[in-house]
Protein backbone atom coordinates (compact mmCIF):
# COMPACT_ATOMS: atom_id res chain seq x y z
CA UNK A 1 0.00 0.00 0.00
CA UNK A 2 0.99 3.47 -0.93
CA UNK A 3 -0.56 6.06 1.46
CA UNK A 4 0.95 8.44 3.91
CA UNK A 5 2.49 7.72 6.77
CA UNK A 6 0.79 10.57 8.54
CA UNK A 7 -2.19 13.10 7.24
CA UNK A 8 -1.51 16.39 6.02
CA UNK A 9 -0.21 18.95 8.48
CA UNK A 10 0.84 15.72 10.69
CA UNK A 11 -2.33 16.09 12.97
CA UNK A 12 -5.35 13.78 12.50
CA UNK A 13 -8.62 15.58 11.57
CA UNK A 14 -10.35 14.92 15.04
CA UNK A 15 -8.29 16.49 16.52
CA UNK A 16 -7.62 19.83 13.76
CA UNK A 17 -11.62 20.06 15.04
CA UNK A 18 -10.93 19.97 18.42
CA UNK A 19 -8.25 23.23 18.43
CA UNK A 20 -10.32 25.05 15.31
CA UNK A 21 -12.56 24.68 18.03
CA UNK A 22 -11.20 26.08 20.46
CA UNK A 23 -9.44 28.99 18.02
CA UNK A 24 -12.70 29.91 17.10
CA UNK A 25 -13.53 31.04 20.62
CA UNK A 26 -10.35 32.24 21.70
CA UNK A 27 -10.53 34.83 18.95
CA UNK A 28 -14.41 35.52 20.13
CA UNK A 29 -13.09 36.27 23.35
CA UNK A 30 -9.71 37.78 23.33
CA UNK A 31 -7.23 37.17 25.92
CA UNK A 32 -9.03 34.77 27.44
CA UNK A 33 -7.28 31.11 27.82
CA UNK A 34 -9.53 27.98 25.85
CA UNK A 35 -8.40 24.82 27.26
CA UNK A 36 -7.59 22.46 24.63
CA UNK A 37 -6.72 18.91 24.15
CA UNK A 38 -2.89 19.37 23.60
CA UNK A 39 -1.50 16.12 21.76
CA UNK A 40 1.83 14.42 21.92
CA UNK A 41 3.71 15.92 19.33
CA UNK A 42 7.40 14.45 17.41
CA UNK A 43 9.46 17.07 19.85
CA UNK A 44 9.47 17.62 23.11
CA UNK A 45 7.12 19.97 25.69
CA UNK A 46 9.42 22.86 25.44
CA UNK A 47 10.12 23.11 21.77
CA UNK A 48 7.02 24.95 20.48
CA UNK A 49 4.33 22.29 20.48
CA UNK A 50 1.28 24.33 21.27
CA UNK A 51 2.55 26.58 18.52
CA UNK A 52 2.87 23.72 16.30
CA UNK A 53 -0.54 22.28 17.12
CA UNK A 54 -1.99 25.62 16.03
CA UNK A 55 -0.01 26.34 12.95
CA UNK A 56 -0.91 22.70 12.32
CA UNK A 57 -4.31 23.18 12.55
CA UNK A 58 -4.93 26.34 10.23
CA UNK A 59 -2.05 25.81 8.00
CA UNK A 60 -3.42 25.33 4.06
CA UNK A 61 -1.37 24.08 1.04
CA UNK A 62 -1.59 27.69 0.25
CA UNK A 63 -0.23 29.27 2.91
CA UNK A 64 3.56 30.26 3.25
CA UNK A 65 5.39 29.87 6.50
CA UNK A 66 7.66 31.53 8.45
CA UNK A 67 9.48 30.38 11.72
CA UNK A 68 11.59 32.62 14.15
CA UNK A 69 13.12 31.73 17.06
CA UNK A 70 14.13 35.23 18.90
CA UNK A 71 13.95 36.41 15.91
CA UNK A 72 16.30 34.68 13.75
CA UNK A 73 15.03 32.33 11.08
CA UNK A 74 18.47 29.86 10.74
CA UNK A 75 18.11 28.60 14.78
CA UNK A 76 17.60 24.82 15.37
CA UNK A 77 14.37 25.46 16.61
CA UNK A 78 12.86 27.53 13.51
CA UNK A 79 14.91 25.15 11.29
CA UNK A 80 13.12 21.98 12.60
CA UNK A 81 9.78 23.50 12.55
CA UNK A 82 9.39 24.81 9.24
CA UNK A 83 11.29 21.60 7.69
CA UNK A 84 8.58 19.98 9.86
CA UNK A 85 6.01 21.56 8.07
CA UNK A 86 7.65 21.83 4.55
CA UNK A 87 8.16 17.74 5.13
CA UNK A 88 4.28 16.98 6.69
CA UNK A 89 1.84 19.80 4.88
CA UNK A 90 4.19 20.25 2.24
CA UNK A 91 4.05 23.94 2.12
CA UNK A 92 6.47 26.93 1.05
CA UNK A 93 8.35 28.21 3.54
CA UNK A 94 10.16 31.47 3.64
CA UNK A 95 12.43 33.96 5.46
CA UNK A 96 10.84 37.10 4.30
CA UNK A 97 8.41 38.18 6.64
CA UNK A 98 6.35 40.46 3.97
CA UNK A 99 5.69 37.55 1.92
CA UNK A 100 4.88 34.71 4.99
CA UNK A 101 0.98 34.52 5.07
CA UNK A 102 1.62 31.89 8.54
CA UNK A 103 4.22 33.28 10.88
CA UNK A 104 5.13 30.43 13.93
CA UNK A 105 7.30 32.97 16.53
CA UNK A 106 9.22 31.57 19.43
CA UNK A 107 9.55 34.74 21.77
CA UNK A 108 9.73 38.07 18.99
CA UNK A 109 7.46 40.04 16.82
CA UNK A 110 8.74 41.05 13.10
CA UNK A 111 9.96 44.60 13.47
CA UNK A 112 8.62 44.88 9.85
CA UNK A 113 4.71 45.66 10.45
CA UNK A 114 2.38 42.70 9.90
CA UNK A 115 -0.45 42.99 7.46
CA UNK A 116 -3.90 41.75 7.47
CA UNK A 117 -3.24 38.57 5.20
CA UNK A 118 -0.90 36.99 7.93
CA UNK A 119 -1.41 35.15 11.34
CA UNK A 120 1.35 35.32 14.02
CA UNK A 121 1.47 32.15 15.77
CA UNK A 122 3.17 32.36 18.94
CA UNK A 123 5.20 29.24 21.15
CA UNK A 124 4.01 30.30 24.73
CA UNK A 125 5.52 28.17 27.65
CA UNK A 126 3.36 29.71 30.25
CA UNK A 127 0.14 31.50 29.61
CA UNK A 128 -0.70 32.04 32.89
CA UNK A 129 0.18 35.53 33.81
CA UNK A 130 -0.91 34.89 36.99
CA UNK A 131 0.86 31.98 37.69
CA UNK A 132 4.04 32.98 39.42
CA UNK A 133 1.83 34.78 42.06
CA UNK A 134 -1.18 31.99 42.62
CA UNK A 135 -0.37 28.83 41.79
CA UNK A 136 -3.62 27.35 42.27
CA UNK A 137 -5.26 26.96 39.04
CA UNK A 138 -9.00 27.58 40.75
CA UNK A 139 -7.84 30.38 42.04
CA UNK A 140 -6.45 32.62 38.67
CA UNK A 141 -9.43 31.13 36.65
CA UNK A 142 -11.17 32.81 39.14
CA UNK A 143 -9.05 35.97 39.27
CA UNK A 144 -9.96 35.91 35.79
CA UNK A 145 -13.64 35.93 36.11
CA UNK A 146 -13.63 38.65 38.42
CA UNK A 147 -11.50 40.63 36.53
CA UNK A 148 -9.04 40.20 40.06
CA UNK A 149 -5.72 41.84 38.68
CA UNK A 150 -4.77 43.74 41.62
CA UNK A 151 -2.15 41.04 42.44
CA UNK A 152 -0.13 41.94 38.73
CA UNK A 153 -0.47 45.61 39.89
CA UNK A 154 1.72 45.31 43.42
CA UNK A 155 3.85 42.91 41.53
CA UNK A 156 4.82 45.69 39.29
CA UNK A 157 4.98 48.10 42.12
CA UNK A 158 7.30 45.61 43.87
CA UNK A 159 9.71 46.26 41.28
CA UNK A 160 8.90 50.06 41.59
CA UNK A 161 9.67 49.94 45.08
CA UNK A 162 12.76 47.98 44.81
CA UNK A 163 14.68 48.94 41.82
CA UNK A 164 13.33 52.30 41.61
CA UNK A 165 11.65 51.20 38.00
CA UNK A 166 9.39 48.51 36.61
CA UNK A 167 11.65 45.80 35.75
CA UNK A 168 9.70 43.15 33.83
CA UNK A 169 11.82 43.19 30.83
CA UNK A 170 10.13 40.18 28.93
CA UNK A 171 7.02 38.19 29.20
CA UNK A 172 5.23 41.72 30.30
CA UNK A 173 1.33 41.71 31.36
CA UNK A 174 -0.70 43.16 28.90
CA UNK A 175 -4.73 43.82 28.81
CA UNK A 176 -6.79 43.14 25.86
CA UNK A 177 -9.84 44.64 24.78
CA UNK A 178 -10.11 46.16 27.86
CA UNK A 179 -10.83 42.67 29.82
CA UNK A 180 -8.18 39.97 30.43
CA UNK A 181 -4.67 40.20 31.22
CA UNK A 182 -2.55 38.23 29.12
CA UNK A 183 0.49 36.95 28.90
CA UNK A 184 2.24 37.69 25.48
CA UNK A 185 4.52 34.83 25.75
CA UNK A 186 8.14 35.89 26.85
CA UNK A 187 8.61 38.20 24.02
CA UNK A 188 10.96 41.61 25.48
CA UNK A 189 8.42 44.30 26.12
CA UNK A 190 10.17 46.42 23.24
CA UNK A 191 7.48 44.14 21.03
CA UNK A 192 4.52 45.15 23.56
CA UNK A 193 3.16 47.87 21.44
CA UNK A 194 2.98 46.20 18.09
CA UNK A 195 0.54 44.18 19.27
CA UNK A 196 -1.91 47.02 19.83
CA UNK A 197 -4.10 47.60 17.26
CA UNK A 198 -2.39 45.20 14.90
CA UNK A 199 -3.98 44.17 11.05
CA UNK A 200 -2.78 40.74 11.66
CA UNK A 201 -4.52 37.86 13.62
CA UNK A 202 -2.36 36.60 16.64
CA UNK A 203 -2.76 32.94 18.34
CA UNK A 204 -1.62 32.32 21.44
CA UNK A 205 -0.47 28.23 21.55
CA UNK A 206 0.73 26.55 25.21
CA UNK A 207 1.11 22.69 24.52
CA UNK A 208 2.05 21.56 27.83
CA UNK A 209 0.18 23.86 29.43
CA UNK A 210 -3.27 23.35 27.23
CA UNK A 211 -4.37 26.67 26.61
CA UNK A 212 -4.68 28.51 23.11
CA UNK A 213 -5.58 32.32 23.03
CA UNK A 214 -6.04 34.95 20.62
CA UNK A 215 -6.19 38.50 20.04
CA UNK A 216 -8.08 39.40 16.64
CA UNK A 217 -6.92 42.01 14.42
CA UNK A 218 -7.53 45.81 15.53
CA UNK A 219 -7.91 44.97 19.06
CA UNK A 220 -6.80 47.41 21.98
CA UNK A 221 -3.67 45.91 24.04
CA UNK A 222 -2.55 47.64 26.81
CA UNK A 223 0.60 47.25 28.87
CA UNK A 224 -0.06 47.52 32.31
CA UNK A 225 1.56 50.64 34.21
CA UNK A 226 1.13 53.46 36.47
CA UNK A 227 0.54 57.15 36.15
CA UNK A 228 3.41 57.99 37.42
CA UNK A 229 5.79 55.31 35.69
CA UNK A 230 3.96 54.62 32.41
CA UNK A 231 5.11 52.00 30.65
CA UNK A 232 8.11 52.00 28.38
CA UNK A 233 9.58 49.77 25.93
CA UNK A 234 13.48 48.77 26.79
CA UNK A 235 16.16 48.61 23.74
CA UNK A 236 19.93 48.78 23.84
CA UNK A 237 21.44 52.42 23.22
CA UNK A 238 23.31 51.48 20.27
CA UNK A 239 22.56 51.28 16.35
CA UNK A 240 22.52 47.22 15.31
CA UNK A 241 26.57 46.73 14.08
CA UNK A 242 25.61 45.50 10.52
CA UNK A 243 22.98 47.14 9.36
CA UNK A 244 22.93 50.71 11.51
CA UNK A 245 19.34 50.21 12.62
CA UNK A 246 18.49 52.63 15.12
CA UNK A 247 14.80 51.44 16.17
CA UNK A 248 15.40 47.60 15.55
CA UNK A 249 15.70 45.25 18.76
CA UNK A 250 18.77 44.43 19.62
CA UNK A 251 20.93 41.40 20.99
CA UNK A 252 24.16 41.74 22.82
CA UNK A 253 26.79 39.37 21.51
CA UNK A 254 29.97 38.43 23.14
CA UNK A 255 32.85 38.38 20.73
CA UNK A 256 35.74 37.50 22.95
CA UNK A 257 36.79 37.35 26.41
CA UNK A 258 38.44 40.68 27.17
CA UNK A 259 34.72 41.81 27.06
CA UNK A 260 34.51 43.08 23.94
CA UNK A 261 30.88 42.78 22.49
CA UNK A 262 28.49 43.94 19.62
CA UNK A 263 24.96 44.81 19.39
CA UNK A 264 23.40 43.11 16.59
CA UNK A 265 19.11 42.74 15.21
CA UNK A 266 17.89 40.13 16.66
CA UNK A 267 15.17 40.11 13.76
CA UNK A 268 17.38 38.30 11.07
CA UNK A 269 15.16 39.38 8.12
CA UNK A 270 14.74 42.57 8.81
CA UNK A 271 18.57 43.55 8.93
CA UNK A 272 19.69 41.28 6.12
CA UNK A 273 17.02 43.42 4.50
CA UNK A 274 18.52 46.59 5.34
CA UNK A 275 22.02 45.38 4.46
CA UNK A 276 20.91 44.60 0.56
CA UNK A 277 19.15 47.76 0.64
CA UNK A 278 22.97 49.33 1.35
CA UNK A 279 22.71 50.05 5.06
CA UNK A 280 25.86 49.29 6.87
CA UNK A 281 26.66 49.09 10.50
CA UNK A 282 29.85 49.89 12.15
CA UNK A 283 31.06 46.11 11.94
CA UNK A 284 29.75 45.42 8.15
CA UNK A 285 31.99 43.73 6.49
CA UNK A 286 32.14 41.27 3.34
CA UNK A 287 31.70 37.89 4.71
CA UNK A 288 34.22 35.62 6.60
CA UNK A 289 36.32 33.34 3.58
CA UNK A 290 38.39 30.97 5.26
CA UNK A 291 42.30 31.77 3.66
CA UNK A 292 43.58 29.13 1.48
CA UNK A 293 46.18 26.66 3.67
CA UNK A 294 45.53 28.19 6.74
CA UNK A 295 43.82 24.98 8.75
CA UNK A 296 45.08 26.11 12.23
CA UNK B 1 -36.98 6.55 3.59
CA UNK B 2 -33.74 7.79 2.54
CA UNK B 3 -30.75 4.66 2.87
CA UNK B 4 -27.03 6.31 3.72
CA UNK B 5 -26.41 5.17 0.24
CA UNK B 6 -28.41 7.91 -0.93
CA UNK B 7 -27.64 11.13 1.44
CA UNK B 8 -25.97 13.39 -0.01
CA UNK B 9 -22.01 13.13 -0.24
CA UNK B 10 -19.72 15.15 2.27
CA UNK B 11 -16.52 16.78 1.00
CA UNK B 12 -14.39 15.24 -1.68
CA UNK B 13 -11.38 15.94 -0.35
CA UNK B 14 -11.96 15.62 3.96
CA UNK B 15 -8.13 17.18 4.48
CA UNK B 16 -8.17 20.04 2.46
CA UNK B 17 -11.98 21.23 2.16
CA UNK B 18 -12.21 21.07 6.09
CA UNK B 19 -8.73 23.28 6.01
CA UNK B 20 -10.37 25.92 3.63
CA UNK B 21 -13.37 26.15 4.75
CA UNK B 22 -12.12 26.93 8.58
CA UNK B 23 -10.12 29.23 6.90
CA UNK B 24 -13.43 31.14 5.88
CA UNK B 25 -14.78 30.71 8.86
CA UNK B 26 -11.47 31.95 11.27
CA UNK B 27 -11.21 35.13 9.15
CA UNK B 28 -14.98 35.58 9.56
CA UNK B 29 -14.82 35.23 12.96
CA UNK B 30 -11.54 37.87 13.09
CA UNK B 31 -13.14 40.06 11.04
CA UNK B 32 -16.43 40.63 12.02
CA UNK B 33 -18.95 41.50 9.98
CA UNK B 34 -16.82 40.75 6.71
CA UNK B 35 -17.80 38.36 3.75
CA UNK B 36 -15.82 35.60 3.84
CA UNK B 37 -16.66 32.76 0.99
CA UNK B 38 -16.78 29.09 1.58
CA UNK B 39 -15.29 27.13 -1.31
CA UNK B 40 -15.61 23.68 -0.97
CA UNK B 41 -18.70 22.59 -1.82
CA UNK B 42 -20.14 19.27 -0.43
CA UNK B 43 -23.69 18.01 -0.70
CA UNK B 44 -26.27 19.07 1.34
CA UNK B 45 -29.77 17.98 2.38
CA UNK B 46 -32.92 20.44 1.57
CA UNK B 47 -33.24 23.05 3.71
CA UNK B 48 -29.46 22.69 4.81
CA UNK B 49 -27.31 25.97 2.56
CA UNK B 50 -24.17 24.58 1.08
CA UNK B 51 -22.38 26.63 3.70
CA UNK B 52 -23.84 25.44 7.00
CA UNK B 53 -23.26 21.82 5.44
CA UNK B 54 -19.59 22.20 4.86
CA UNK B 55 -19.22 24.23 8.04
CA UNK B 56 -21.19 21.18 10.10
CA UNK B 57 -18.74 19.11 8.24
CA UNK B 58 -15.45 21.18 9.30
CA UNK B 59 -16.70 21.55 13.20
CA UNK B 60 -18.97 18.79 13.99
CA UNK B 61 -18.14 15.38 15.75
CA UNK B 62 -18.74 13.47 18.57
CA UNK B 63 -17.46 15.82 21.09
CA UNK B 64 -20.47 18.25 20.23
CA UNK B 65 -23.64 18.46 21.54
CA UNK B 66 -25.92 19.51 18.39
CA UNK B 67 -29.40 21.64 18.83
CA UNK B 68 -31.45 21.45 15.76
CA UNK B 69 -34.52 24.13 15.39
CA UNK B 70 -38.12 22.62 14.92
CA UNK B 71 -38.09 22.84 11.22
CA UNK B 72 -34.40 20.50 10.93
CA UNK B 73 -35.32 18.08 13.41
CA UNK B 74 -38.04 17.17 11.91
CA UNK B 75 -36.63 16.24 8.92
CA UNK B 76 -34.79 12.57 8.75
CA UNK B 77 -32.54 13.27 5.82
CA UNK B 78 -31.30 16.07 7.76
CA UNK B 79 -30.86 14.23 11.02
CA UNK B 80 -29.83 11.48 8.90
CA UNK B 81 -27.05 13.01 7.02
CA UNK B 82 -25.53 14.97 10.33
CA UNK B 83 -25.26 11.70 12.08
CA UNK B 84 -23.44 9.91 9.15
CA UNK B 85 -21.39 12.66 7.98
CA UNK B 86 -20.11 14.26 11.72
CA UNK B 87 -21.77 11.70 14.20
CA UNK B 88 -22.55 14.67 16.53
CA UNK B 89 -24.79 13.56 19.18
CA UNK B 90 -28.71 15.71 18.19
CA UNK B 91 -30.16 17.08 21.86
CA UNK B 92 -33.58 18.24 22.93
CA UNK B 93 -31.81 20.55 25.48
CA UNK B 94 -30.57 23.86 23.85
CA UNK B 95 -28.63 24.62 26.90
CA UNK B 96 -25.97 21.93 26.53
CA UNK B 97 -25.14 22.27 22.72
CA UNK B 98 -22.18 23.15 21.28
CA UNK B 99 -23.61 24.36 18.25
CA UNK B 100 -27.23 25.23 16.99
CA UNK B 101 -28.78 25.06 13.89
CA UNK B 102 -30.84 27.59 13.01
CA UNK B 103 -32.83 27.25 9.17
CA UNK B 104 -35.65 29.50 10.24
CA UNK B 105 -34.98 32.69 11.99
CA UNK B 106 -38.19 33.42 13.09
CA UNK B 107 -38.42 30.24 15.26
CA UNK B 108 -34.71 31.31 17.31
CA UNK B 109 -35.63 30.31 20.62
CA UNK B 110 -34.70 33.37 22.93
CA UNK B 111 -30.73 33.75 23.62
CA UNK B 112 -30.34 32.71 27.15
CA UNK B 113 -32.03 29.44 25.92
CA UNK B 114 -28.66 28.32 25.15
CA UNK B 115 -25.66 27.87 26.77
CA UNK B 116 -23.39 30.90 27.57
CA UNK B 117 -20.73 29.81 29.16
CA UNK B 118 -19.45 30.73 32.90
CA UNK B 119 -17.16 33.35 34.37
CA UNK B 120 -14.83 30.93 34.99
CA UNK B 121 -15.51 28.88 31.54
CA UNK B 122 -17.04 31.58 29.11
CA UNK B 123 -16.10 28.90 26.10
CA UNK B 124 -18.49 26.74 27.08
CA UNK B 125 -21.23 28.55 25.34
CA UNK B 126 -23.22 27.51 22.25
CA UNK B 127 -22.46 28.63 18.75
CA UNK B 128 -25.49 29.73 16.79
CA UNK B 129 -25.30 28.87 12.99
CA UNK B 130 -28.41 30.57 11.82
CA UNK B 131 -29.49 30.37 7.73
CA UNK B 132 -30.19 34.31 6.51
CA UNK B 133 -31.83 35.45 3.28
CA UNK B 134 -28.88 37.56 1.63
CA UNK B 135 -25.19 38.66 3.39
CA UNK B 136 -24.78 41.25 0.76
CA UNK B 137 -28.15 43.08 0.21
CA UNK B 138 -30.80 44.64 2.67
CA UNK B 139 -30.47 46.60 5.59
CA UNK B 140 -27.08 47.99 6.53
CA UNK B 141 -25.44 47.92 9.98
CA UNK B 142 -22.31 49.44 11.41
CA UNK B 143 -20.50 47.11 13.84
CA UNK B 144 -17.90 48.00 16.10
CA UNK B 145 -15.28 46.22 18.07
CA UNK B 146 -12.13 43.66 18.49
CA UNK B 147 -11.33 42.53 14.89
CA UNK B 148 -12.76 45.89 13.24
CA UNK B 149 -10.66 48.73 12.02
CA UNK B 150 -13.12 51.50 12.97
CA UNK B 151 -16.86 50.97 11.65
CA UNK B 152 -17.16 47.98 9.34
CA UNK B 153 -20.56 47.90 7.18
CA UNK B 154 -22.93 45.17 6.39
CA UNK B 155 -25.60 44.89 4.27
CA UNK B 156 -27.76 42.11 4.97
CA UNK B 157 -31.56 40.71 5.31
CA UNK B 158 -31.89 38.54 8.60
CA UNK B 159 -34.09 37.00 10.20
CA UNK B 160 -35.35 37.26 13.34
CA UNK B 161 -35.26 41.13 12.56
CA UNK B 162 -34.54 42.19 15.88
CA UNK B 163 -31.24 39.40 16.14
CA UNK B 164 -28.49 42.34 17.12
CA UNK B 165 -31.21 44.11 20.00
CA UNK B 166 -31.05 40.23 21.40
CA UNK B 167 -27.57 39.78 21.16
CA UNK B 168 -26.81 43.46 23.57
CA UNK B 169 -27.08 40.72 25.79
CA UNK B 170 -23.61 40.22 25.08
CA UNK B 171 -22.40 43.29 26.18
CA UNK B 172 -23.75 42.93 29.90
CA UNK B 173 -22.57 38.83 29.54
CA UNK B 174 -19.32 39.61 28.74
CA UNK B 175 -17.14 37.23 28.64
CA UNK B 176 -19.89 35.04 28.71
CA UNK B 177 -22.09 34.95 25.56
CA UNK B 178 -23.29 33.78 22.20
CA UNK B 179 -20.93 33.78 19.06
CA UNK B 180 -23.17 33.75 16.40
CA UNK B 181 -22.48 32.46 12.24
CA UNK B 182 -24.61 33.58 9.52
CA UNK B 183 -24.90 31.58 6.35
CA UNK B 184 -26.45 32.76 3.37
CA UNK B 185 -25.55 30.22 0.45
CA UNK B 186 -22.00 30.11 0.47
CA UNK B 187 -21.19 33.41 2.14
CA UNK B 188 -20.47 33.69 5.79
CA UNK B 189 -20.55 36.58 8.49
CA UNK B 190 -19.51 36.12 12.03
CA UNK B 191 -20.88 38.25 14.91
CA UNK B 192 -18.62 36.79 18.01
CA UNK B 193 -20.08 38.36 21.47
CA UNK B 194 -17.58 41.30 21.29
CA UNK B 195 -18.91 42.79 18.73
CA UNK B 196 -21.58 45.66 18.99
CA UNK B 197 -24.07 46.20 16.36
CA UNK B 198 -25.96 49.52 15.21
CA UNK B 199 -28.92 49.24 12.83
CA UNK B 200 -29.03 51.97 10.11
CA UNK B 201 -32.04 51.22 8.10
CA UNK B 202 -32.16 50.12 5.03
Amino acid sequence: MNAPAYNFAYLDEQTKRMIRRAILKAIAIPGYQVPFASREMPMPYGWGTGGVQVTAAILGPQDVLKVIDQGSDDTTNAISIRKFFAKTAGVATTTATDVATVIQTRHRIPETTLHENQVLVYQVPIPEPLRFLEPRETETRRMHALAEYGLMHVKLYEDIARFGHIATAYAYPVKVNARYVMDPSPTPKFDNPKMDNCAALQLFGAGREKRIYAIPPYTQVVSLDFEDHPFEPYRFNAPCALCGAENSYLDEIVTDDKGGRMFVCSDTDYCEGRQAAGHHGSLSAAPYKEKAGSHG
Amino acid sequence: MTTIAELPPGFADKVLSAQSTFRSVMDAMARPGSVQRIVPMAGAPDMMMRGTAAIALTLFDHDTPLWLDARLAESSDIVKWLKFHTGAPVVQDSSIASFALISDGAALPPLERFALGSNEYPDRSTTIILQVDSLDAGRNFELRGPGIDGVATLGATIRPADLFERLRVNEALFPRGIDVVLVADDAVVAIPRTTRVVSKGS
